[in-house]
């Protein structure tokens, strides 16, 4: 298969500028920049099929296009690579093999929004790729690629970084356009949406480091080429898939989107680890409800994994084997949301330590049946929280409920979790 | 206190920025690397710098997960506890290192060496189970391999590191 984001990585070690370039890496900026308008760059995202890759992915190029032209004053661009989803470690991989297509992806956005000023948001953490990606601008810089009068152009347009001191809501845009002023990141509502109303209250895109990182293929080689690499004729490009669990081969891949489930698993991670049978899995990061062997014919792309009734969210696969419990697995998901809870609205901050209680009874043999319904209720009504992350949250509760109602039902009746003694067993213990 | 050099390398970094303000989290990065920890006097000279009252500062100072509004060791030692560390043994980990550190977790060792926290998913999930101590990521650990570590970093501290 071809390979888009990964085709310049070179085994164990981060690409060089030279390297990049020498295989064609900057053609696409400067093709960009002396062939066509900025409209038509949008264009060509909007046509190449290009979607989100930091979760919900909405169209880019559509995004993109709800930014005024016409408005006065700065606009701006954000990289998020603020990657704290539980479960996702694609952008971390994509700058430590590779920062010059995330920086070519961004002039190139900048150019088609009109933006002279871009910033990417990077997570705690993630200190070899922030230098990387220092080393990146700067390099780009000195070659005349970034800067002012981009390669005699006329366009000007300059690249920061900002490194963050580590909380999952920073990921939600709002709240991290309200990181980046310096402010606490607590989200803002919506509307304005961050287009007309953003960063110091100007037009601002939020974009994700895969999602960008796609663009100067677009714009070299054309949509039509970009829908070709998917592995069905309804979705569009390649996803960085990232797999963690027991998988006997955990690691990012490129492959087709909309390759089928059951071929990651078997054919590039080899299977389970050796003695244990798959059960389960989260598909696209700790917010999205749990596929089972009855998935494996899935194909992962957006739209085939809504259908499946879960959200190919971030690629962030993480496997489970039989031995594990999936009460107990629902319970540390939660856990998670509840502590990176913002505080900021009643039902977030109130809402899920009371569904880590439910769970928490329920996995200690303390359950009664009027706690699946509780559960319930609660997925309907933390949809009304102020943000997406207590929504989030509740997407492994209400795949834990339309799956695995029968576990919950054993630990209920059995007045304990029927994994007792397996080796992930904690007896609902909180782990602090 | 601040040494000049300090101070001038601070209100530099606030020059470059679009508001004062952006660069809040910067300038509590390095005082907390000055001072070890943010403390009240480090939240006031921040609040000084960037124009903002020290409640404004603190806002900040108490929301970020490694910006530590109360004395820390050393070596603040992050243990993943989100999901996939979770199933590749995550548990076992944090309560073997805080059996073998004397603590709990939230605590500092009696050395005042470490302090063990533990923390939102660290993005390195294929290798699992995870920690950091300091900038350090460390992965695919064993609760033993984990000690070996915590005996290399404590090599690391200098005499007049030591508290």
């Amino acid at each position: 298969m071809e390979l888009l984001l990964f085709r310049h990585n070179k085994p164990g070690r981060c690409t060089t500028f030279y390297e990049y370039r020498a295989e064609g890496g900057f053609a696409a900026l400067r093709k960009g920049l002396a062939e066509y308008s900025p409209d038509q760059v949008q264009q060509l995202v909007i046509d190449s099929g290009l979607r989100g890759r930091g979760g919900a992915g909405f169209p880019t190029g559509k995004k993109w296009s709800f930014v005024p032209r016409d408005l006065p004053g700065p606009r701006w661009l954000i990289c998020n690579c603020d990657e704290m989803e539980p479960g996702t470690y694609k952008d971390r991989v994509l700058l430590e093999a590779n920062p010059y297509a995330l920086v070519e992806g961004m002039i190139l956005a900048a150019y088609a929004l009109g933006v002279r000023h871009a910033f990417v948001f990077i997570r705690r953490g993630y200190e070899t790729a922030a230098t990387n990606l220092r080393r990146a601008i700067d390099e780009a810089r000195q070659a005349g690629l970034l800067g002012d009068n981009i390669l005699g152009s006329g366009f000007s347009c300059h690249i920061d970084l900002h490194v963050s001191a580590g909380r999952y809501i920073c990921g939600e845009e709002t709240a991290l356009m309200n990181a980046l002023e310096g402010r606490r990141a607590n989200p803002r509502s919506k509307p304005p949406f961050p287009a007309i109303k953003g960063l110091w209250g100007g037009p601002t895109v939020v974009n994700n480091v895969e999602t960008l990182a796609n663009v100067p293929a677009i714009v070299l080689n054309g949509p039509a080429w970009f829908k070709g690499l998917a592995a069905i004729p309804e979705a569009a490009g390649t996803k960085l898939f990232c797999i963690s669990g027991h998988v006997r081969n955990s690691a990012c891949f490129e492959l087709p989107m909309g390759i089928t489930f059951g071929k990651i698993i078997d054919n590039h991670c080899g299977g389970m680890r050796p003695g244990s049978r798959f059960k389960a899995c989260i598909p696209g990061g700790a917010s999205t409800p749990y596929f089972t062997a009855d998935h494996f014919n899935v194909p992962m792309d957006f739209d085939s994994v809504a259908r499946a009734g879960s959200r190919l969210g971030t690629g962030g696969i993480v496997v489970f084997d039989e031995s594990v419990c999936m009460v107990a697995v629902t319970l540390n998901l939660v856990r998670f949301y509840a502590r990176e809870s913002c505080g900021w609205c009643t039902p977030c901050r109130e809402g899920l330590p009371f569904v880590v209680e439910i769970l928490t009874r329920i996995e200690q043999g303390n359950g009664t049946a009027d706690d699946i319904e509780l559960l319930r209720e609660h997925v309907r009504l933390l949809n009304h929280a102020f943000c997406a992350l207590a929504p989030g949250a509740m997407g492994p509760v209400e795949g834990l409920l339309r799956l695995f109602e029968d576990e919950i039902r054993e630990h209920i009746l059995h007045k304990g979790c029927p994994f007792a003694g397996a080796p992930h067993y904690t007896g609902g213990a909180d782990g602090k | 206190m601040l040494t000049d050099e300090l101070r001038q390398e601070l209100q530099a970094r606030i020059a470059a920025a679009i508001t004062p303000r952006e660069a809040a989290v910067d300038v509590l990065k390095v005082l907390q690397s000055h001072y070890g920890w943010l403390t009240d006097e480090a939240v006031e000279e921040a609040a000084a710098l960037l124009g903002l009252s020290p409640l404004q500062v603190d806002e900040l100072a108490t929301f970020y997960e490694m910006l530590y509004r109360r004395p820390v060791g050393k070596r603040v030692i992050h243990v993943c506890d989100s999901i996939s560390c979770w199933a590749m043994g995550g548990e076992p980990l944090m309560a073997h290192l805080a059996k073998s550190l004397g603590i709990q977790p939230g605590e500092t060792s009696a050395d005042g060496l470490f302090t063990l926290l533990p923390c939102c998913c660290l993005g390195n999930c294929g290798e699992a189970p995870t920690m950091m101590v300091g900038d350090t990521l460390y992965g695919r650990l064993q609760p033993e391999t984990a000690l070996e570590i915590l005996q290399k970093e404590r090599t690391t501290i200098t005499k007049e590191e030591r508290p």
